[in-house]
């Protein structure tokens, strides 16, 4: 008897547990990790929507195109802009159902699919403490002396290297391949990714680093490190944003379409700037964290549309290939 | 004598299946990405640069490693000193560390603003470029050096001590001791030593990119992760993987028509007394070598090791965690090396075709991306890959470590079919019980060489598993680069030397159990 008792307990409790909705939300690989935004994120929504909220982290788009139709994801989390053209083309995703005029982005977006959670923008980050006269435009860049050596990110490999060419591209147009020649000699190496560039200018082996406006946010807040700047240019930087997507075909749509008006929430907005060290999309700027407001950000902003990036990526890339091969 | 000997009795089968089942694991991949692309592909001009550049830097780096290797193996033969071991242990290290780590340890001594560089800047000299050509071979040749030592000091200790005796007690001069023992010795080991580095090197991108200073430095590798992980071009991935096939089919091909016919030689393996090397002149000549070799091989460890220890402290709890998945993994990858590596070279032991383990140099150049991918599109159907993400990468892992692992087998191999394949023939001995009793116990030391090698390359690999690793699925590696990529640089540091402790430690736990009773 007591032992039908507690099977019976214990088959009560399991469906009780199988009756808590669970949202299967996709991320980029480093969102989950301590230090990422996951945790927070996680914590924050769990407390609202009587759910269960599970990261799937991996290589999205890889694994997007992979499982198609099949895939378990109600909800994906981390498309940068250079990708929303490819997953838009899966027709996997069903419009967000948010308020694009509620974004506080410095451009305007009236993607219906695509909704941005943070943004940033390429910039050129350097050491006070090692050079002097920081470049006061991207002109001031390309005529520093050859001794001054930068290191990049590959944009076949790479989203930021990508964001790069195109940010070239936009400010020179048909003399990219001039400011590549020019640049050529200071660029010391080309690397995979942002991570060993970034570990290269931070070991001292290269003076400047391709990288992002928000770089120099983590080393004050984090390290309370205030000799790491972005150089602005006026001629403009190049627009990057994460975005968010709901899955068409998932099985929990209520629970989606909570998630994506809590991206929106300054819950979710606040936490943003610290645990992604990046900027929030849909947050004035007098609400951001204490300091945020007070970093140099650029006037003017560069964006390509998916249609338009589509068109120039292909020939930018080979015309910088083609001109630091040389 | 080798030509005659009794065939032994294992099954006739089992190497020929593993053999088959790890080229089935790669052409299944193949043939599922060719699945899914979109054709036709195109192959364009800076995809020949790829080519040509591939090729060119894989073969400076074999060749410099190898010519390096050879006077640092004589050096390590004949010479017997405290601590020897622990040496050869820790030059194996460049070998297992993630590309990024050794890249940045290389940089601390080599790069702009390194050692060597602040040394020539006290003198007014301008700092060392590595960033290019140079630097690629450099790095290569920082990794593999100590591999080709291992494999070259292996055919060295080959030569039986008797032979070195009966020199000795005849005078010969080391010109004339080397033209009749270790170059015939030489000529066996150094071609299929070139062939293997040669195929590392053509797979390798990150380390290929970044030291190379920019887009020259393009390899196939490249344009294969390109295709995979940022183009999604299937297409262009399954050419590409193919033309990475090819060109190290044709190394091993070239390594095969190289090598010269097997002979088998026996000699009662005592610790050999090297009469021809009293001189202390050769005296002086090989503490040179060994103590360059050492030099260049562990500074930049230790360079490693140094920044490693101020992040151990800052590494979050999911850095531990990780480390046991890398663990286990390493050790079922292992299991899986060992259950692929003693039936196939027990199989290619028994052929007369000296080279035929050069064939399994084609699993090493399989990008592991492609693997990766073409098993991921083949489970689908069936299940959530993400739940075979471990199992996929210890499978690929251990495929990477066969070529290796055959290699160190097949002379020990070789050695028990001459001294007791007659022998196992005429008691009846077959099957298990002929591994138990008379293949085991003789293959012991390079079996637990390779093993330990197989751990720890499976350690430090990156693989597969980024492809589609959950959060809680995720090996050290992969932590490293997520914290790498989050500005957490000093608790990546602790995470690489965890890494290499990790990686060392299993090697070492390995090459032990191989090295005692070694002689039973």
């Amino acid at each position: 008897m007591k032992y039908l008792m507690t099977t019976a307990a214990v088959l009560a409790a399991s469906v009780a547990w199988a009756e808590t909705p669970v949202l299967t939300v996709y991320a980029g690989d480093y969102f989950t990790s301590e230090w990422g935004p996951g945790p927070k994120i996680e914590a924050g929504f769990e407390e609202i929507c009587e759910c269960d909220l599970e990261f799937s982290t991996g290589d999205l788009m890889p694994r997007l195109l992979l499982e198609g139709a099949r895939t378990k994801a109600d909800v994906v989390i981390g498309l940068t802009t250079d990708v929303t053209a490819k997953a838009r083309a899966t027709e996997l995703f069903a419009p967000h159902g948010q308020d694009n005029s509620a974004l506080t982005l410095p451009i305007v977006w009236d993607d219906e699919i695509f909704l941005p959670f943070n943004y940033g923008h390429t910039a050129f980050i350097y050491d006070e403490t090692r050079i002097e006269t920081p470049p006061a435009s991207f002109a001031d860049l390309l005529a520093m002396d050859d001794d001054i050596k930068i290191v990049i990110q590959d944009p076949r490999t790479s989203i930021s290297g990508l964001a790069l060419v195109l940010w070239v591209q936009a400010v020179y147009g048909d003399k990219a391949a001039d400011a590549w020649a020019q640049l050529s000699p200071k660029i010391l190496t080309v690397t995979k990714d942002w991570s060993a560039s970034y570990g290269l200018f931070t070991d001292g082996e290269a003076d400047m680093v391709l990288s992002y406006t928000t770089s120099p946010a983590y080393h004050m807040f984090a390290e309370e490190d205030f000799t790491k700047k972005a150089a602005i240019f006026p001629e403009g930087h190049y627009f990057m944003a994460e975005t968010v997507g709901k899955v068409a075909a998932t099985d929990q749509p209520e629970l989606a379409d909570a998630f994506m008006a809590y991206v929106m929430s300054t819950d979710f907005q606040t936490l943003i700037p610290t645990a992604n060290w990046s900027l929030p999309s849909a947050l004035p700027e007098d609400q951001w964290p204490e300091g945020w407001a007070q970093l140099p950000l650029p006037e003017k902003v560069l964006f390509y549309s998916e249609t338009e990036a589509a068109e120039v990526q292909a020939q930018a890339i080979e015309t910088w290939r083609a001109t630091l091969s040389q | 004598m080798a030509r005659h000997t009794q065939p032994i009795k294992t099954s006739t089968l089992t190497g020929p299946i593993a053999a088959g089942s790890v080229f089935f694991l790669i052409l299944a991949a193949l043939a599922a990405v060719a699945s899914k692309a979109q054709w036709p592909v195109t192959f364009g001009v800076a995809d020949w640069a790829a080519l040509r550049f591939t090729v060119w830097q894989s073969f400076l780096s074999a060749l410099v490693s190898v010519v390096f290797a050879i006077p640092v193996a004589r050096a390590l033969a004949r010479r017997r000193f405290v601590g020897r071991g622990l040496l050869v242990t820790l030059l194996g290290a460049p070998f297992i560390l993630p590309v990024i780590v050794a890249v940045m340890g290389l940089l601390v001594v080599f790069g702009r603003s390194g050692w060597v560089s602040q040394g020539l800047g006290l003198f007014g000299l301008p700092p060392l470029s590595i960033y290019g050509l140079n630097g690629v071979v450099l790095a290569h040749v920082f990794f593999n050096l100590p591999l080709a030592t291992r494999l070259i000091l292996q055919g060295w200790q080959a030569i039986p001590a008797e032979q070195f005796r009966l020199a000795g007690q005849l005078g010969l001069p080391p010109v004339v001791v080397f033209r009749t023992l270790e170059w015939p010795v030489l000529r066996q080991v150094v071609p299929g030593a070139f062939a293997l580095i040669f195929v590392i090197c053509l797979t390798s991108f990150a380390v290929a990119l970044t030291l190379g200073g920019g887009p020259r430095a393009t390899t196939i590798e490249l344009a294969i992760y390109q295709a995979f992980r940022f183009e999604f071009d299937l297409g262009r991935a399954a050419m590409l993987s193919l033309l990475q096939l090819v060109v190290a089919g044709s190394a091993a091909v070239a390594a095969l028509w190289m090598l010269p016919p097997i002979a088998a030689q026996m000699g009662r393996d005592r610790p050999v007394q090297r009469w021809d090397a009293r001189g202390a002149g050769l005296r002086a000549l090989d503490t040179m070598w060994i103590g360059l070799a050492a030099t260049f091989l562990l500074v930049p460890l230790g360079a490693i090791a140094a920044s490693g220890l101020a992040g151990l402290g800052q590494m979050p709890s999911q850095v531990w965690s990780a480390a046991w998945t890398s663990a286990w993994v390493a050790a079922l990858s292992t299991v899986v090396l060992v259950a692929l590596a003693l039936p196939i070279s027990m199989w290619l032991a028994q052929t007369r075709w000296g080279g035929a383990e050069a064939l399994t140099l084609v699993g090493l150049a399989a990008s592991p991306l492609m693997i990766g991918t073409g098993w991921f599109i083949l489970i689908n159907p069936f299940a959530a890959p993400t739940q075979f993400a471990l199992i996929v990468t210890a499978l690929v892992n251990a495929m990477m470590s066969l070529p290796f692992a055959v290699r160190i087998l097949m002379p020990a191999m070789r050695q028990v079919i001459a001294e007791y394949g007659r022998l196992s023939a005429s008691l009846g001995l077959s099957g298990l019980a002929l591994w138990r009793i008379v293949v085991l116990p003789r293959v012991r030391a390079p079996l637990g060489f390779a093993a330990g090698l197989a751990a720890a390359l499976s350690v430090g690999d990156l693989g597969v598993v980024a492809l589609f690793a959950d959060g809680d699925r995720a090996t050290l590696p992969l932590q490293m680069y997520r914290l790498m990529g989050s500005y957490r640089t000093d608790a990546a540091a602790g995470a690489a030397l965890l890494l290499l402790t990790l990686a060392l430690g299993m090697f070492w736990a390995c090459d032990a159990w191989g090295r005692r009773h070694a002689e039973g």
